[in-house]
Formats: C-alpha cells, sequence, structure tokens
C-alpha cells in the first residue's frame, strides 16, 4: 500500500489553500461510485422492482401498477412475518439486555476475569451464523445432542419441530453470538464511569444494588440506547441464521420478514411481492433506528457532523 | 448513534488509568455478576467443546457414545473427509472474496474519509458525500437483495467471485469511511499545514501523514470488515450457483445439507472453517476485539 507518488519539490500556488476542497475531492469518488452502484441505485431499484411482476427467471420486467402491494398488503403472511419478526426482536433484547449489563458490570471490575476468559468469552462473535446454527441443529437433536449427553429430560425436545421451542431456539442462538458483543460495549461505558461517583456513594452508605441503579444505570443511557438501537434494527436483518436453523419452520414459525422475502423473490420467483416486503423491511428499520434516537433525546448524526 | 459511543470502545482497548485503579478494592465482590460470568462462559464454552470433541469422533461412536464424552480413540478420519471434499477451493475462494472485497473498500474509504476531513470546509459537495455515506449506514444490504441481483445478473457477473466481491466492497464502504475518517480527524491541524508548507501533494499528504498515524484504525477496520466478508452468506447464497464457486459458510450449508446424517464430518468442516480466523483471533486479541467494535467511535 505504498505507492505513494514522490511529491513535488515546489509549494503548490497559493491559491490552492483557499480552496482546498477542490484538490482533495477527487479522492472521494472511488467510494462515492462504488456505494451509488451498490448502495443507493439498488436501494431505488427495490421500491420500482415492487411495482413490477417480475418472475426472476425472464428478462422481461412488467410493470403493473400496484399488484405486488396489493397481494403482499392483503396476504395474512405478512402480519405473521411482522409478528414473528417484533416476537425476535422483543424476546432477544430482553433476554441479553440484563445479562450483558450484569456481564458488563462484571468484567468491567475484575480485570483477572477480564484478561484470561475473556479470551473465549468472545469466540461467538467470531464464527459465522451459518457455523453456528449447523453446530446447534446438531446440537439440540433430541437423540444425539446435548440432552441425551447430559441426560437431562427436559433438554431432549424436538426443539426444531415445536414452533414455540424453535423460536426460543431461534432467539437464544442469537443471544449466544451477540451477548459478548453487548457485554463488551457495557463494559466499555461502565468504565468511562468516574469512580469517584462510587466512592461518594461508598461513604454516604449506598449497597451494591443501590449504586447500580442510582450511578450505573443512568450514567449509562446512552450505552444503553445504542445497544438497544444495534440489537433491535440488527435483530430485522436475521437471515443467515434463521434460514440455516431452522427456514423460517416450522411450518411458518419463525418465517421473519428477511425470510419472507426470501422465500417469496427467490423460491417462489415472485420478484415484486419481494421487494415490496423489503420495501417495508427499510421503513420499518429507519422507524425503528429513528424512534431510538428521539429516545436519546438527542441527535447522534447531528453532533456527528459538528467536527466538521 | 456513533458520538454517544465515541469514548466506549476506546475505553474496550485502553482503559483510562484513573478512573480504573481503585474500584475493585471499593466494592466488595459482586457475586451475582460474578456468577452470571461464569455461567455464560460455560453456556460458550460447551458447545465449542463439543463441536472439537465431536470432530474427533468416528461416525458410529458418534451414534454409540456419550455426546459429552471424548473419543477414546480421536480419528482424523473427518478432516480427511472434509478437506478432500474441495474445501480447499472453498477456502481459496473466502480468501479471494475476503481480500478482494476489503483491500479495495478500505482504500477508497480512506481516500474518502481524507477527502472528506480535508475538503468539507470549503466543499459542500464533499458534506453531501459524508452525509450520503452516514445514511448508507442504515441500508440492510437483506433488503437491496433483489436490485443486487438483477444487477449482477445484467453486468453478466452471475455465478462468478466477482457478484459477491462487488457488493461486499460497496457495503463495506459507509462505516470504513465513518470510522477512518473520525481518525484522520484527530490528526493535528498544524501538521498538515507544515506538510503543506513544505510543499506535498493533498495525495502525498495522504500517504506520508495520514496513512501513517491512522494505521492501527487502518488495522482494525480491515479486521472487522474482513471477518464480515469472510462469514457472509446471503451474498454467495443468491448471486451464486455452482460449487466451483462456493465460499465456505455457504460450502458448510450445502455440506451440512448433503451429509447430515454425518455429524463429525460436518463439525469437522465447522471446525476447518473457523480454523483461519481463531488462529488470527489468538494472534492480535486486541485488535481484533476493537475491531468488532470499530462502528462505534474509534
Amino acid at each position: 500500500m505504498t505507492i505513494a507518488p514522490p511529491a513535488p519539490k515546489i509549494a503548490p500556488p497559493a491559491a490552492n489553500s483557499g480552496g482546498r476542497g477542490g484538490s482533495v475531492t477527487w479522492m472521494a469518488w472511488p467510494a462515492l461510485v462504488a456505494f451509488l452502484t451498490f448502495g443507493i441505485v439498488p436501494l431505488i431499484g427495490v421500491l420500482l422492482l415492487s411495482f413490477t411482476s417480475w418472475n426472476r427467471l425472464s428478462t422481461d420486467i412488467p410493470f403493473t401498477g400496484l399488484d405486488s402491494w396489493r397481494s403482499v398488503l392483503s396476504d395474512p403472511g405478512l402480519p405473521h412475518a411482522l409478528w414473528v419478526t417484533f416476537l425476535i426482536m422483543a424476546l432477544s433484547w430482553l433476554f441479553q439486555t440484563p445479562i450483558s449489563l450484569l456481564l458488563g458490570v462484571f468484567i468491567a471490575a475484575h480485570k483477572r476475569y477480564r484478561s484470561v476468559l475473556a479470551v473465549l468469552f468472545f469466540v461467538p462473535l467470531l464464527l459465522s451464523q451459518a457455523a453456528i446454527s449447523i453446530t446447534f441443529k446438531a446440537l439440540l437433536d433430541p437423540n444425539f445432542g446435548l440432552g441425551a449427553g447430559l441426560g437431562f429430560e427436559f433438554l431432549q425436545q424436538d426443539w426444531l419441530g415445536n414452533s414455540t421451542l424453535a423460536m426460543g431456539v431461534v432467539v437464544f442462538v442469537v443471544s449466544w453470538q451477540f451477548i459478548p458483543f453487548h457485554t463488551l460495549i457495557y463494559q466499555g461505558g461502565i468504565r468511562q464511569i468516574p469512580a469517584s461517583m462510587y466512592e461518594a456513594a461508598q461513604i454516604d452508605g449506598a449497597g451494591r444494588v443501590r449504586q447500580f441503579f442510582s450511578i450505573t444505570l443512568p450514567q449509562l443511557k446512552y450505552t444503553v440506547i445504542t445497544s438497544s438501537t444495534l440489537m433491535v434494527v440488527g435483530s430485522l436483518t436475521f437471515f443467515d441464521l434463521i434460514w440455516v436453523l431452522t427456514a423460517g419452520g416450522p411450518g411458518d414459525a419463525t418465517r421473519a420478514l428477511a425470510v419472507d422475502m426470501y422465500q417469496r423473490g427467490f423460491k417462489a420467483d415472485l420478484m415484486g411481492p419481494a421487494s415490496a416486503i423489503a420495501v417495508i423491511l427499510v421503513l420499518v428499520g429507519l422507524a425503528l433506528a429513528l424512534g431510538l434516537r428521539r429516545l436519546g433525546g438527542r441527535d447522534a448524526t447531528a453532533s456527528q457532523l459538528e467536527g466538521l | 448513534m456513533t458520538t454517544m459511543l465515541d469514548n466506549v470502545s476506546q475505553a474496550a482497548v485502553v482503559p483510562p488509568p484513573v478512573a480504573r485503579r481503585r474500584r475493585p478494592r471499593l466494592l466488595q465482590y459482586n457475586w451475582l455478576g460474578g456468577l452470571a460470568g461464569w455461567i455464560w462462559l460455560f453456556v460458550v464454552l460447551l458447545p465449542i467443546y463439543w463441536i472439537v470433541i465431536t470432530s474427533f469422533k468416528l461416525q458410529e461412536d458418534y451414534y454409540a457414545t456419550n455426546p459429552l464424552v471424548p473419543p477414546s480413540s480421536p480419528t482424523l478420519e473427518n478432516y480427511r473427509f472434509v478437506l478432500e471434499s474441495d474445501f480447499v477451493s472453498y477456502f481459496i475462494n473466502s480468501v479471494i472474496v475476503t481480500v478482494g472485497a476489503v483491500g479495495p473498500a478500505v482504500l477508497v474509504s480512506f481516500m474518502a474519509a481524507y477527502a472528506i476531513v480535508r475538503g468539507s470546509a470549503a466543499s459542500r459537495f464533499l458534506r453531501g458525500v459524508n452525509g450520503l455515506f452516514l445514511m448508507g449506514l442504515a441500508i440492510p444490504l437483506q433488503a437491496v437483495i433483489i436490485p443486487i441481483y438483477l444487477l449482477i445478473i445484467k453486468l453478466q457477473m452471475y455465478d462468478t467471485l466477482g457478484a459477491i466481491i462487488l457488493p461486499s466492497l460497496a457495503f463495506a464502504i459507509p462505516l470504513s469511511v465513518l470510522v477512518l475518517s473520525n481518525f484522520v480527524r484527530d490528526v493535528p491541524k498544524e501538521l498538515f499545514e507544515s506538510m503543506r508548507m513544505d510543499g506535498a501533494t493533498e495525495w502525498g499528504t495522504l500517504w506520508r501523514l495520514a496513512f501513517p498515524l491512522t494505521r492501527p484504525a487502518i488495522v482494525t477496520v480491515l479486521i472487522y470488515q474482513g471477518l464480515t466478508v469472510w462469514n457472509g452468506f446471503i451474498l454467495p447464497l443468491i448471486l451464486t450457483q455452482s460449487p466451483e464457486q462456493r465460499t465456505l459458510p455457504l460450502a458448510l450449508w450445502s455440506f451440512q445439507g448433503q451429509y447430515s446424517v454425518n455429524i463429525p464430518a460436518v463439525l469437522a468442516s465447522v471446525v476447518l472453517t473457523t480454523l483461519p480466523i481463531l488462529t488470527l483471533y489468538v494472534l492480535g486479541r486486541r485488535q481484533l476485539l476493537s475491531g468488532l467494535t470499530a462502528g462505534f467511535g474509534k
């Protein structure tokens, strides 16, 4: 990466210092072109495709107005997919947040745990969702999996064959992968809290639980919001994990929006309705991100731009 | 989303010494947290332990012995079987895709970050570009996969590694630009000024000043994006079909579909696809962990 051309020895004309913008603008172009082509153009494209009835196999993309939208919005599959998505989102938030917070508090205070055990603790973050899902699929096998190994009756169930259990498995596997990540975020936030606040609380006779609720939690407000935003918005896009683990099943019990889109588009060859689902996915994600940001009471993007 | 955590992951890497020193003494041992920490570690390790021991078992033993007891006579048979099932070529595909996407993505992102930091004050265009990338962070890849599929077909790239590389490259850009521009912004203005006095061009300044000073951030971004592309599943699933173009996660999935009864072999393939990342993790844990939180500040 050391392809720097030798710098000319002569100073550039003084005029250059005033309008510096011009001389660097070109450097933004390669990234801009790449992202426009594969990010922005497809974003517009998905909206346009939702007004067609492209069947994936033909080269012909007929414009059919609102037909796709009408068929998607009148299909009971949509409210179901929205419900499944919401359920995965809410349950995985409820499961991950308290555990990550608790672990974050612990890890932030115990250096030894952090340095020795944290090595293993973060391994799930490195694995692909395909690998994780394949592992859990085999691990949860009622006859040869973990349940049989540990000899616990309650673990020997048809985990992926029962609608309720399958939902639970999806939430658990998501948490298995992401709790370390959110723990990392929380412990970082906790270590930013000045020790003097805890000293003062200690002198005032506040116990550990009181300190947690009166200092740690309020101080972590923005960390909680960030972590929650990542969980909630991220859960909209779970595809790899659900597809490999349950393929949306049993039946349609875990058929979340992203899986629904894939099945309509690439399995049933109905690209119009699939695009409509994709548009809904974008809108829901945007609404959630903006809603959570409002909850934070400040505009993160605006302050990001202040430094310019 | 980013500013509120500006300091968080920084703390994850370099803890502020003053704030930390006395706290462990101040509080008595956190039993609840400790218990949770150990339980969760067990929850994390058990599947990993199981994958590893099972991958050394013979298929017959898998059905006959206790799943949690290591094999009495470990076998490498599963690994041989997996390696003979073209895993080497899938591995090479994954390397090509990851390097081909992440290298150029980080290069163009670094250039764009430099341009945004240096030029935004004078250029409305660059401020717009920055805004576009910030907005781009909110576009989920899954949601635009259908037009990407169409685009790849129109470009006659369907079922090639290039089809995976191009969208992966593009989707690595917004976050990389955001993180790198935060770092370029930290380079003291006086240094840019003195480079200019010495007659350096912007291109020269980019490489001789900004690049050395932001190198750790660049490595972090490379690692984070590399991991994302390496583990990517939906792009290869949708944009390729022939076995010759498979990357590891997809190969893993089809291998599992094909040999679903041979669990030890499936798990050996899981171990093999994960091994390269684990090796990197052991070598550069700090860098990798800060890489994983790259999106949340610096």
